[in-house]
């Protein structure tokens, strides 16, 4: 067993953990936190996404004890104060899901996507940056739009922000 | 008209618990004092079971129980069942093997599950498993589709003589040989099929749980239909009576029909859980989805199109080997047979058809419905062989298929099903303006400018689903009937709640059949509650598959709602005092024709369960009605859709430039959700004509088992689509709807294959076209034109 500690969603979380535990295991069966999936074996289709100190991990590919120390936020953290995300917002808004599965990492991997690329993505650029990211249901077209749309909800919030 | 009423695009209310991560998938589920399974699996395809010995395992840390067939078969544990009993041409009933939860002698396809092992913890169950020693006396493996019923091939079940479960046909094949033999054209086509593998984004998952103080099985499950599941697990695999068995379909991520059938985990899992009297989960790994979930398509086709001189269609046949796998599925038999022959006349008026499809077994995971289920096996064949057709004979893609469509409807085809209404033209029209059809040529030059090669390709598809009237399908071998049915619960304040048999693994019927229901009564949205998924709390339903929910499902509410309104004018005339011919209901109010007198619906609810206007004996208090809607036919969805591609000759590379889809759905409830509904059916269909294909090798090695070699359509791979409608009304259901589920699946295949081709010049491209498949036909062309 290893002891581990981090930062989940703001909350201090610990346990003592067989070593091999994933860090998806250890959100979804130590701390409940179930919005992160599980959906596939080789690291390919993103229903795992997080953020591990401000990046986006794939929680299938990172142990529990490598994230010792670290800051994660889930789905469950996204939304601030009862309110949801821009980018939340914007997958209602577009019809960006379907069965919503594969939905929380799409989500955390568009934060990411927008966090790194800025907020002014063109289609290209997000078809291309969720590469990641399966999703068997919605055929991704509905996804584009509702990421471009975060984007600019995101721009415009940190402009927002920026100005006061 | 409202802001949330019928054929507004209301935006989803599910919504809200997925993007937060809120949903309650199975895996989500956990139950106190769960024990965890991880299923054996043979790595062989095909060999005798000699010994199992588990005796180490049995000692592993946390080992609570490890069970095999033999234990499935002391407990008189029943067999998986294929469900639609499909005769041979001489009259004969399918040859059907038995199908154990867990094998029984004999393990018949690389995943087949060989034996369970219980644990604390899965860590501890895959450890001890690794401890089983198993002796098989591997045998042979029949595994190419084409050749598995030739003579000396393995046996693989002896029920089967030469791995043959049926000859089927359909048609006449007498008048159909006679106009092949005076046609002035004959187009002769072999195509593959390619086997597919759905990959639902979330993996299979069960958790079974025994309460034995009331002697009660609770299953949850990734269920597309958990009363067609608890129907089967009582009745023919014997796990409990059914009204000691709950089971319960929660939040499902995806299904495509891969969730229908009825599989060896969950069986184990419900029945485990009253053997060991601990809870037992289940999840699939991927790889495991991979190898046991049920597969799709899989058809080996030899087609024959017969011309007349002005370039009409006299006659089609057709000859299909169908891989049904090692076991029959739970639908297996009838996706080949009744979902695909009959649908060989495409949009065409086609006099005369015939077509044999011979099933047969090979060592292979079992092959069932996926996204379409025959009709886009059916589709591929009739648009590529057109399609060739009017290439052969020098006629405009468009207007050869024009000059052949049904005008005039009903109509009758050769091959069973009569169309009812439809307009063939009209959505041609409106595809070729949205395509641009007119500047093909231009874009065609300027691609060719940069090396590049363009091409163009139709699929003008028509699809049989809103699955279905029951004494039909009865007769053609069905052991269910194919009826749905809704509860409509009025609570005294007025909030309904709508209990149906239908299920929602990604279609918003949370939404749509709120929608439905708003507008009827005149309530706001958010007052309506959709349960479903639950045998606990809906009584009895078939499901969600065949594109039916919409045509059946949401028919089954509106009949309900029709009681309901006819319950409410009672009461409303007893509050109002008037007589009950007296009263209109419109936008949510009651009142007395030609007065002002009037009541909302709320006030007629808590007067329905008040009872103090009205003698409770002679209208009986409440406000609550049920009703089963067996549909009188199957809907026709029908449409056209262009693929414009572009192919790379140096790499290969296909991009898809430009889609266009005109389909006829009948009425739309929600255009936002029908639009979805065709992206993702796109999406598949291109995967499967591009890159998807599941690989075994000649020993029945699944060589495609995890995404790294099974390929995934992606974000990149895909263009933005341009969807629009033309709309006939659906004669069949009071809500003129059509269903639109399936519809993108099943025309895309052939409209991308038509599209390479005519990029290419070459007469066919297997699927998937990968760039190794395509540089090759590329490298071809480009030698032929030199040598022209």
């Amino acid at each position: 067993m290893v002891h581990v500690s981090m930062a989940v969603n703001g909350r201090p979380a610990s346990a003592d953990v067989d070593p091999r535990t994933l860090l998806v295991q250890f959100l979804r069966e130590n701390l409940r936190l179930t919005g992160t999936h599980v959906g596939c074996d080789t690291s390919q289709c993103g229903a795992c996404v997080v953020h591990v100190d401000g990046r986006a991990i794939k929680s299938c590919t990172i142990l529990a004890a490598s994230c010792d120390g670290a800051q994660v936020t889930t789905i469950e953290g996204l939304a601030a104060n009862g309110k949801l995300h821009p980018m939340q917002q914007a997958f209602q808004d577009n019809h960006g899901l379907q069965c919503g599965f594969c939905t929380p990492g799409m989500i955390m991997a568009a934060v990411d996507l927008v966090n790194r690329e800025g907020s002014n993505l063109d289609e290209a650029a997000i078809r291309h940056g969720l590469e990641g990211n399966i999703c068997r249901c919605t055929g991704y077209h509905n996804i584009v739009r509702a990421v471009a749309q975060g984007a600019r909800e995101m721009g415009a919030m940190s402009t927002a922000k920026a100005a006061e | 008209m409202s802001a949330t009423g019928i054929g507004v695009s209301v935006k989803r209310k599910e919504d809200i618990r997925f993007i937060t991560g809120k949903g309650h998938y199975v895996d989500d589920i956990n139950r106190p004092g769960q024990a965890y399974a991880y299923f054996l699996r043979s790595p062989h395809a095909h060999a005798t079971i000699d010994k199992i010995d588990a005796s180490a395992a049995l000692k592993a840390p946390g080992v609570v129980a490890i069970l095999t067939g033999e234990d499935i078969a002391a407990d008189k544990v029943g067999g998986l069942i294929c469900g639609w009993m499909i005769h041979s041409k001489d009259g004969s009933p399918m040859k059907a093997g038995a199908h154990p939860a867990l094998a029984q002698g004999k393990v018949r396809y690389v995943g087949d599950h060989v034996a369970v092992v219980i644990a604390d913890t899965l860590a501890q169950a895959r450890d001890a498993a690794e401890k089983i020693t198993v002796e098989y006396g591997e045998l042979p493996a029949a595994v190419d589709t084409a050749t598995a019923a030739n003579p000396g091939q393995p046996q693989i079940h002896d029920a089967a003589p030469n791995n043959t479960v049926f000859n089927w046909h359909v048609g006449d094949k007498a008048s159909t040989d006679a106009a092949f033999a005076k046609a002035a054209h004959v187009t002769k086509l072999d195509l593959v099929n390619n086997r597919l593998i759905p990959n639902a984004i979330e993996p299979r998952a069960a958790v079974g749980e025994y309460d034995s103080g009331t002697d009660t099985i609770t299953l949850y499950t990734t269920s597309q239909n958990p009363h067609v599941a608890r129907l089967v697990l009582s009745a023919f695999i014997g796990l409990a009576p059914e009204h000691k068995l709950r089971v319960i379909a929660p939040d499902v991520g995806g299904g495509f029909g891969s969730k229908i059938f009825i599989y060896a985990e969950e069986t184990v899992c419900a029945w485990a859980a009253k053997k060991i009297d601990r809870p037992v989960k289940w999840t699939a790994e991927r790889t495991e989805s991979f190898l046991s979930d049920a597969h799709g398509r899989d058809h080996v086709t030899h087609a024959e199109l017969a011309l007349d001189a002005q370039g009409k269609i006299t006659g089609l046949r057709v000859h299909t080997i169908a891989n049904l796998g090692a076991y029959l599925s739970t639908f297996a038999s009838s996706v080949p047979t009744y979902l695909y022959g009959i649908l060989l006349s495409g949009q065409y008026d086609i006099p005369v058809i015939y077509c044999e499809v011979d099933a047969v077994y090979t060592n292979t995971a079992p092959v069932d419905a996926y996204r379409g289920a025959g009709r886009p096996e059916a589709t591929f064949v009739v648009e590529r062989i057109v399609e060739k057709a009017a290439r052969e004979t020098g006629r405009d893609s468009a207007e050869f298929r024009r000059h052949n469509f049904v005008k005039t409807f009903p109509h009758q085809t050769p091959v069973i099903l009569a169309y009812d209404v439809g307009d063939y033209s009209k959505a041609l029209d409106k595809a070729l303006e949205l395509a641009d059809y007119k500047g093909v040529a231009q874009r065609k030059a300027a691609s060719a400018a940069k090396g590049m090669l363009r091409g163009v390709g139709f699929s003008a598809y028509i699809e049989a689903c809103g699955l279905a009237p029951s004494a039909a399908v009865g007769s053609l071998g069905a052991g269910v009937g194919l009826w749905e049915s809704a509860e409509v619960r009025v609570n005294p304040i007025g909030t309904v709640e709508i209990l149906t048999g239908s299920h929602s693994h990604g279609q918003g019927h949370e939404t749509t059949f709120a929608q439905l229901v708003s507008s009827r009564l005149g309530i706001p949205i958010d007052n309506i509650s959709i349960v479903h998924g639950d045998t606990d709390k809906v009584q009895f339903g078939m499901g969600t598959y065949g594109s039916r929910s919409g045509a059946v499902g949401m028919a089954a509410i509106s009949k309900a709602l029709d009681k309901i309104e006819t319950k409410a004018k009672k009461v409303a005339g007893h509050v109002l005092e008037a007589s009950e011919q007296d009263i209109e209901f419109k936008d949510g109010k009651f009142s007395v024709k030609g007065t002002d007198k009037s009541i909302d619906f709320g006030s007629v609810a808590l007067n329905a369960y008040t009872a103090h206007k009205f003698n409770g004996q002679e209208l009986e208090p409440g406000l609550k009605e049920t009703a089963f809607w067996d549909p009188t036919n199957f809907t026709f969805p029908a449409g056209v859709h262009i693929c414009e591609l572009e192919i790379d000759p140096q790499t290969g590379v296909v991009t898809i430039d430009r889609w266009t889809a005109v389909d006829d759905f009948g009425k739309l409830i929600n255009p936002m959700i029908v639009e979805g509904q065709v992206h993702g059916g796109i999406a598949q269909g291109v995967g499967q004509a591009l890159m998807e294909a599941a690989h075994y090798d000649g020993d029945g090695q699944l060589l495609t088992a995890s995404y790294m070699d099974y390929c995934m359509p992606r974000a990149d791979n895909l263009p933005s689509f341009k969807v629009d409608t033309v709309e006939t009304p659906c004669p069949s259901n009071p809500l003129g709807i059509k269903g639109c589920g399936e519809a993108g699946a099943i025309a895309s295949p052939p409209a991308v294959i038509n599209a390479i081709t005519d990029a290419l010049g070459h007469e066919d491209v297997s699927m998937p076209a990968t760039p190794q498949v395509v540089w090759r036909a590329a490298q071809k062309a480009v030698t032929k034109r030199a040598a022209e």
